[in-house]
């Protein structure tokens, strides 16, 4: 064994289900070949709303994977979270018969953006359209933000540190870092990341307020950050779900260490302020590079934020140049999520696992559906690039003001054939 | 070096009467908040109880377009923060302000908006293709929960780390704990913490309705949260803000603040059970209540009060005192250990930090406040409960837990400046 050193936290296990893949390998695969799978908003009661195109999952049957019994009782953003919760451990190889003996060692960390929006319009409409008595049992479970946290550590037996972030985009990194921290204060395991289901009707109705939601009818065209033609970015369901693990705990039972968490910051400069980002992002890449111990030009690739609004493209474009300088005009930036959509809180957790798959095949996945870039930046478009990936850089901003860097390094374990 | 975190300011709305002063008046004389709802008909409900805030924001320096643009949960982190803030002493503007961070929870953030804009969207809920053309100009802010830190850190010009946190009826636990770490850790100097809720609105209501979990004492309402009460039948609905100053010891001390106490510790865990149920035995609050002991470096017998989540449920109640006992062995039985519940009902999310702000309290004039409306011991709550009379006692470390919904536990400790302990 190696000197006692500061603990470590590593991502041992991935498990997504998003847009464009409900397991970690069929995301993986669409991120890497750029495949959009934007469309027309399909689900019922949507079909008259002026939002058109999202990034929905489709072939998404929770039935497969959760028992019944948590099915009722939650809504379709907690369906998701268990099911990828699933995956992640399955990928961890960390089976129940392992937790089961140190319940406390094992926690749960979400971010949440939007609840159970769901089960709770369903509820309403059950108390507005019948009377009090039809509200169900489950709705003071089924729609509150911390459903997802809550009932995989039921679901699953984990008695660690359990913990919420109700919060906007950023705040999906905040829940890894989160994690993290947990981890290295002496927590072997946190399952951690985020899942939305933002696209029942009233929960787009609530959303039509934001002045950046993309309203254009063309898949193609609805969202394309970083270009003269940015129109404002597209919202999406799903997310994915990491085992962060102490690196000692993980290597002593013989797990994969895929990447580390390394370093992380957050800022906040104001809702819809994007100028004013520029400053909190650049703030933030700094704190995480200094947690990290990295300079600038160690970083390999950046999953960018791609708000999609101009002058906060442009501000994360600036963010970028400020704090990388002339290696911000080298390093290959990615956006995948032009190709499935921006699901809130769990947007950077998909940037995050993309990333470390990423790292681990040295592939820099493309941004789908962008081309003609008006930015000083190597933005990866059409195809996916090979590059010596040793470390990653993924950015967030949210709606309500926050800005999160979150710096990754490459595992130990299984790099590029 | 270890970084200390100082509690240099506090700030409330809570039933009862809006600041600390009003607060502790009804806190120190044992006096209950709890009512009849007027804020809607509650006919048809099976609780229709509640501990209401008469707040005006108006009166208390909100402006005509931040009352139209805030929902009134957030309206009580503002005001409770303006209070905090001054009380602090804190010249913001002469902070760093990257330095600078909000913690903020709440459980159901916007759900009182989100149903009022529901209603007019799906016509009286008949439409399920609800009508987007009806809702109103500020309904992105109720659905997004990051605008209660969000707005808070707006109106102070905080640049750092910025959250709402969101775990329940412990989020306001856990949200001074996040603050405590994000501090301890060094990465902040200064937190506006704290946590807000207004959820007396008809789909909480019958929410909790439905799982039998509020009293039903409806002719009675002033004597209806009788938390560690035999005849104890259920939580009584509140609404309320609490926000408090934190800030690393010495920031404090150069600046020369006054610090009324030190967080000292702080743990969560959950307790993997049931979403609302809790054990018997108590266990995982227990394990935090060890566990943010051993951050603050005390014994279980240096706590000289608890002050308990009591909520009056059956099942709480019991869970609670099973899980003190269990983590402060016969000393609890020495241990004063009451629930303002029983004053100003169960704000859900909000109740945490306001419980928090008693324990500051409660320190600074060395007076445990009681749980009122106790009368009837139950067998299996066999603590000293503090009926109905706040009592005086020397106070130096205080604890603070809370369960939620989702089995989270969390503790808090609150210790007076070390230097001022014999």
């Amino acid at each position: 064994m190696s000197e006692p050193h500061p603990r470590r936290a590593a991502v041992t296990g991935i498990g997504v289900v998003a847009p464009n893949g409900t397991t970690t390998e069929t995301f993986w695969k669409s991120t890497k070949e750029g495949i959009s799978v934007l469309d027309r908003v399909t689900r019922e009661g949507c079909e008259h709303l002026p939002l058109r195109i999202a990034g929905q999952v489709r072939e998404f049957d929770p039935s497969a994977a959760v028992e019944e019994r948590f099915l009722v009782q939650t809504d379709r953003f907690t369906h998701f979270a268990m099911t990828a919760a699933d995956l992640a451990l399955d990928d961890a190889r960390l089976p129940r018969s392992d937790t089961d003996g140190a319940p406390f060692s094992v926690g749960v960390v979400t971010a949440a953006g939007s609840g159970g929006g769901e089960f709770g319009q369903r509820e309403l409409q059950q108390l507005w359209g019948k009377g009090s008595r039809f509200v169900g049992p489950y709705q003071s479970i089924a729609w509150f933000y911390a459903a997802s946290t809550g009932q995989i550590s039921i679901r699953r037996g984990f008695k660690g540190p359990c913990g919420v972030v109700a919060a906007d985009e950023a705040g999906g990194l905040d829940a890894l870092a989160h994690a993290a921290r947990a981890v290295r204060r002496g927590t072997d395991v946190i399952v951690t990341g985020s899942t939305e289901a933002p696209l029942a009707p009233y929960s787009v109705v609530c959303q039509l307020g934001y002045g950046e939601l993309s309203t254009v009818a063309d898949p193609v065209r609805a969202y394309r950050p970083f270009t003269s033609a940015a129109c404002g970015f597209v919202p999406a369901e799903g997310g994915a779900m990491l085992v962060v693990e102490d690196e000692d705990a993980a290597l002593e039972r013989g797990a994969r260490v895929r990447a580390f968490l390394a370093g992380h910051a957050a800022t906040f400069t104001g809702a819809s302020r994007w100028e004013e980002s520029r400053h909190g992002l650049a703030q933030a890449v700094r704190g995480a590079l200094d947690e990290a111990g990295l300079a600038p030009e160690e970083i390999d690739v950046v999953f960018a934020d791609a708000l999609g609004v101009p002058e906060a493209d442009r501000a994360e474009a600036l963010a970028i140049a400020d704090v990388l300088g002339a290696h911000g005009r080298r390093v290959p930036v990615t956006a995948p999520k032009t190709g499935i959509g921006r699901g809130y809180c769990a947007a950077p957790v998909l940037d995050a696992a993309a990333a470390v798959l990423a790292m681990e095949q040295g592939i820099v996945p493309p941004t789908p559906n962008v081309f003609d870039i008006c930015h000083d930046l190597d933005l990866v478009t059409g195809r996916a690039r090979a590059a010596e990936l040793r470390t990653a850089l993924v950015l967030s901003r949210g709606l309500m003001g926050s800005n999160s860097a979150l710096v990754l390094r490459r595992g130990t374990a299984g790099a590029a054939q | 070096m270890t970084r200390r975190v100082a509690v240099t300011g506090i700030g409330i709305v809570a039933p009862g009467g809006i600041g600390v002063p009003a607060f502790w008046d009804l806190l120190s004389h044992g006096r209950t908040a709890t009512r009849g709802i007027t804020f809607f008909d509650p006919s048809g409900l099976r609780s229709r109880i509640a501990a209401e805030c008469d707040f005006d924001p108006g009166a208390h320096g909100l402006d005509a377009e931040e009352i139209e643009r805030c929902d009134r949960y957030i309206q009580f982190a503002l005001v409770a923060g303006d209070e905090a803030v001054r009380d602090s002493g804190l010249d913001l503007a002469r902070e760093n302000p990257w330095r600078v961070g909000v913690s903020l929870g709440t459980a159901v953030g916007g759900t009182t908006r989100l149903e009022h804009d529901y209603v007019l969207v799906s016509h009286g809920g008949r439409r399920w293709d609800v009508d987007h053309q009806e809702a109103e100009p500020h309904l992105h802010r109720a659905f997004s929960p990051s605008t209660l830190a969000s707005t808070v850190a707006e109106r102070f010009g905080a640049r750092g780390p910025v959250q709402t946190v969101s775990t329940g009826c412990t989020s306001g636990l856990d949200s001074i704990g996040y603050a405590f770490h994000t501090i301890e850790e060094n990465r902040a100097d200064v937190c506006i913490v704290g946590a807000s809720d207004s959820p007396i609105s008809p789909i909480t209501m019958a929410c909790f309705d439905a799982i039998k979990a509020t009293s039903p004492n409806n002719d009675d309402p002033a004597h209806a949260s009788r938390p560690f009460d035999a005849d104890r039948d259920g939580f009584v609905m509140g609404e309320g803000g609490a926000v408090l100053v934190l800030e690393e010891l010495e920031h404090a001390r150069a600046r020369g603040a006054r610090v009324y106490c030190e967080i000292g510790g702080y743990a969560t865990f959950g307790n993997a059970y049931h979403m609302t149920g809790l054990t018997k035995e108590g266990l995982e609050m227990a394990r935090a209540i060890e566990s943010a002991l051993d951050h603050a470096r005390l014994d279980g017998t240096a706590i000289d009060y608890v002050n308990a989540h009591g909520s009056g449920t059956q099942q709480n109640d019991r869970h609670e005192t099973a899980a003190v006992k269990r983590a402060l062995g016969r000393h609890a039985y020495d241990t004063p250990m009451s629930s303002i519940k029983s004053m100003v009902g169960h704000s859900l999310g909000a109740i945490g930090s306001i419980e928090v702000v008693a324990c500051v309290l409660a320190l600074a004039h060395q007076v445990v406040p009681p749980t009122a409306n106790y009368e009837t011991p139950d067998p299996e709550c066999d603590l000293d409960y503090v009926p109905r009379v706040a009592r005086e006692r020397r106070l130096n470390s205080v604890l603070s837990v809370g369960s939620g919904f989702g089995g989270f536990q969390s503790a808090v400790v609150l210790t007076r400046p070390r230097e001022k302990t014999p």
